[in-house]
């Protein structure tokens, strides 16, 4: 047996059934060895959204999503991709092949030092020197991005490490690190502070980040909200913890969130943030949320309790085990008032818009879609006004929201969403862009042809960078720089190159049928809706 | 903003690449450093890193936080300088000549600092003591022609206390 054999044999032990990837002579070995496996490949077309399948792929399973590229071009193409899953703590494995161990350090052909250029985006790298440290590796680093707060490994391992022969293989069962045990577990003391002020509170909230999707605690925060009556609004990466239409849900706060979610969230006086980073695009001012309330911050990394706001009670630990904690105390609470004042603000302060007839309205659009798609259908948001509309309209009833959100990466929405399909291909998954993400990914049409992974594709057209454009819009008087996406191709001629059935939305007259054709069946479909390139977010 | 100092001790695993990815960690989030000093300890597997830094309330737990998130750190230690016991090499090379040899003497004397190396015109001082008292020794040695300096940086350990930690 040799290194190669060893690798695939550890992604067997940790039942990957499927890899993203790009090979190269360097990482040759890994993928002949990969054909004596069970194992799927699928030959992304740009190893960026290799990292992005893999995340989404990761995000539906709850295990590491993996994905496989060679030396030099190849790892350094994935580092945008591991840094979008870092952003939002994605566990991913990322195998890149390296030159001869021999030839390391010479800038031989395709040589980069990759461990060294990732190091700010990952949670971890290796660089495997020593054939018989693989087994132990592998298994270190699949603990590593899948516990305390998750994110991408990389594993680089030079040719020359594939190809040498290994004494005796043995997946190890257990892990010896000693510089690394994750808090899960949350301090007795510090539960007992928090659901103190709990029964003392008169305006309690949650806000939910990303954190409890990760830990898969929408289970245990739902049926403590649902016991105690606890309102709730969530960042963009915690879009999903509640149903849309939750009468306990207030929506997305922040500066792309909804003006009663930020409301209500300043408004408090008790704020419960779990698995959220309190980072700029969702509390644009953190002094809001530590004056004149309790803040209690729950997160399983420390380092991010108190990096941008003082809490009050820092509460560290997995928020599965905490809500679970918390649902086991008793205590007393009404809100009814405070129920009452945010169903007002939600009723007076919803987005208003003056939707253009002449266009697609994309509000109206991604509602109606939304309430079209299957109940447990995932939707997949690109990044730009897309993004920002779909927060807003998107309805989520037993299905996921997955996008971008901490490093807000162009381009993610399709690869994610090939991800996603492949994770789980009974489920109905569509992606959400706009004519500049999908150009950004457009070359992954293919992927989705030859691997056969029917992804559904919306391309809200405005010929425009559109987020760009706003932004231009209000702080630079419409002094449009570098926005104008003219020179786009015929979506039409594009999807029949590819072999997918087309839709071209003109209105939202004709919307309704064509949704239903878009939705119809289980094929890859790409829809075209022609939107106001004037039409505003905010 | 008061800017206070503080000493980490760092245990780390004695692996390559470790000292990058500490100091890097300090450079990516706008932390100072002041000195660093890296060696190994008694176990062969575990380096000693003494960091000196300054920040604000904030930014020294930061710096503690952030540091303890390194999955090759295993131990950290953050302490104020009275609360150690610290200490700096410093090697001088210096240009004399027959009218100030004996000045440089005296102040070695003083400073109870040895003269190491010798040749015609150069000599090695070399002196080991607080970083206070090592910048006196410049101060002292200013007006004399200094050639080369090296200094080992911050070296400390948290004083010994009565429960013996």
């Amino acid at each position: 047996m040799i290194g190669a054999d060893a690798i695939i044999k550890c992604l067997e032990a940790e039942e990957t059934e499927i890899i993203f990837g790009y090979p190269g002579v360097a990482i040759c070995p890994f993928y002949n060895s990969i054909l004596e496996s069970g194992i799927r490949t699928i030959l992304i077309r740009t190893e960026q959204n290799a990292a992005h399948a893999a995340s989404g792929m990761a995000r539906m399973t709850g295990r590491p999503g993996v994905c496989a590229v060679t030396s030099g071009p190849g790892a350094t193409n994935v580092i945008t991709g591991i840094a979008t899953a870092f952003a939002d703590s994605i566990p991913l494995i990322c195998i890149t092949g390296q030159v001869d161990s021999a030839l390391l350090g010479s800038d031989v052909f395709q040589e980069a030092d990759i461990t060294g250029a990732v190091e700010s985006f990952v949670k971890y790298s290796y660089l495997v020197r020593d054939v018989n440290d693989i087994p132990r590796i592998f298994k270190e680093a699949f603990h590593i991005a899948n516990t305390g707060r998750k994110g991408p490994v990389l594993i680089d391992i030079p040719i020359d490490v594939q190809n040498a022969v290994i004494n005796k293989f043995k997946y190890p069962e257990e892990i010896n690190m000693r510089t690394y045990k994750p808090t899960v577990k949350g301090h007795a003391v510090q539960i007992k502070k928090v659901i103190k002020e709990l029964g003392k509170a008169e305006r309690p909230i949650i806000c939910a980040g990303g954190g409890v999707l990760l830990s898969d605690a929408e289970g245990e925060l739902r049926s403590f909200v649902d016991r105690h009556k606890i309102p709730v609004v969530s960042t963009m990466m915690g879009i999903g913890v509640m149903p849309s239409e939750h009468p306990l849900y207030f929506g997305m706060v922040g500066n792309n969130g909804s003006a009663y979610a930020n409301r209500a969230m300043n408004e408090s006086d008790l704020l419960i943030m779990v698995g959220a980073r309190v980072a700029d695009r969702a509390v644009n001012q953190p002094g809001l949320i530590t004056q004149g309330k309790i803040l209690v911050h729950i997160d399983v990394d420390p380092a991010e309790i108190g990096k941008n706001a003082g809490p009050t009670i820092p509460l560290v630990g997995d928020a599965k085990h905490i809500f679970d904690d918390f649902v086991k105390e008793d205590f007393e609470c009404d809100h009814q008032k405070w129920l009452d004042t945010l169903q007002k603000y939600k009723t007076e302060m919803g987005r208003k818009r003056t939707p253009n007839p002449e266009y697609v309205d994309p509000a109206a659009f991604i509602r109606e879609l939304s309430l079209k798609m299957k109940e447990d259908g995932i939707y997949v948001a690109d990044v730009g006004q897309n993004q920002i509309w779909s927060c807003a309209y998107h309805i989520v009833r037993k299905g996921k929201f997955l996008t971008s959100g901490g490093m807000g990466t162009m381009g993610y929405s399709i690869p994610a969403a090939m991800g996603a399909k492949l994770a789980d291909p009974e489920r109905q998954v569509i992606a959400v862009c706009g004519d500049g993400s999908f150009q950004m990914s457009m070359m992954e049409l293919a992927t989705m042809r030859q691997h056969n992974i029917p992804v559904k594709i919306i391309v809200l057209k405005n010929n425009y960078l559109g987020m760009v454009r706003e932004f231009q819009h209000y702080s630079y008087q419409d002094k449009y720089s570098v926005v104008d996406l003219s020179g786009s191709p015929d979506l039409e001629m594009i999807a029949a190159a590819y072999g997918m059935r087309f839709l071209r939305l003109s209105s939202m007259e004709g919307a309704p049928e064509a949704m239903e054709a878009f939705l119809e069946n289980d094929e890859s479909f790409l829809m075209e809706c022609m939107i106001d390139p004037m039409d505003l977010v905010r | 903003m008061e800017m206070k100092k503080r000493i980490y001790s760092v245990l780390v695993e004695n692996r390559s690449g470790v000292l990058c990815k500490v100091a890097g960690l300090f450079s990516r989030r706008c932390f100072n450093i002041d000195s660093l000093a890296v060696g190994e300890t008694d176990d062969p597997a575990v380096s000693c890193m003494t960091i000196v830094s300054s920040g604000d309330d904030h930014t020294i737990e930061q710096i503690e936080k952030q540091l303890n998130k390194k999955l090759d750190v295993i131990k950290v230690k953050t302490f104020k300088e009275a609360q150690s016991i610290s200490r700096e090499l410093m090697l001088i090379k210096i240009k004399y000549n027959k009218n100030n040899r004996r000045d440089i003497m005296e102040i070695c004397e003083i400073m109870k600092a040895e003269i190491v190396d010798m040749s015609k015109h150069l000599m090695i001082i070399q002196i080991c003591d607080m970083p206070d008292r090592i910048k006196l020794m410049l101060k002292l040695l200013q007006t004399i022609s200094i050639v080369e300096v090296a200094r080992t940086g911050t070296l400390a350990l948290p004083k010994c206390t009565e429960n013996g930690d």
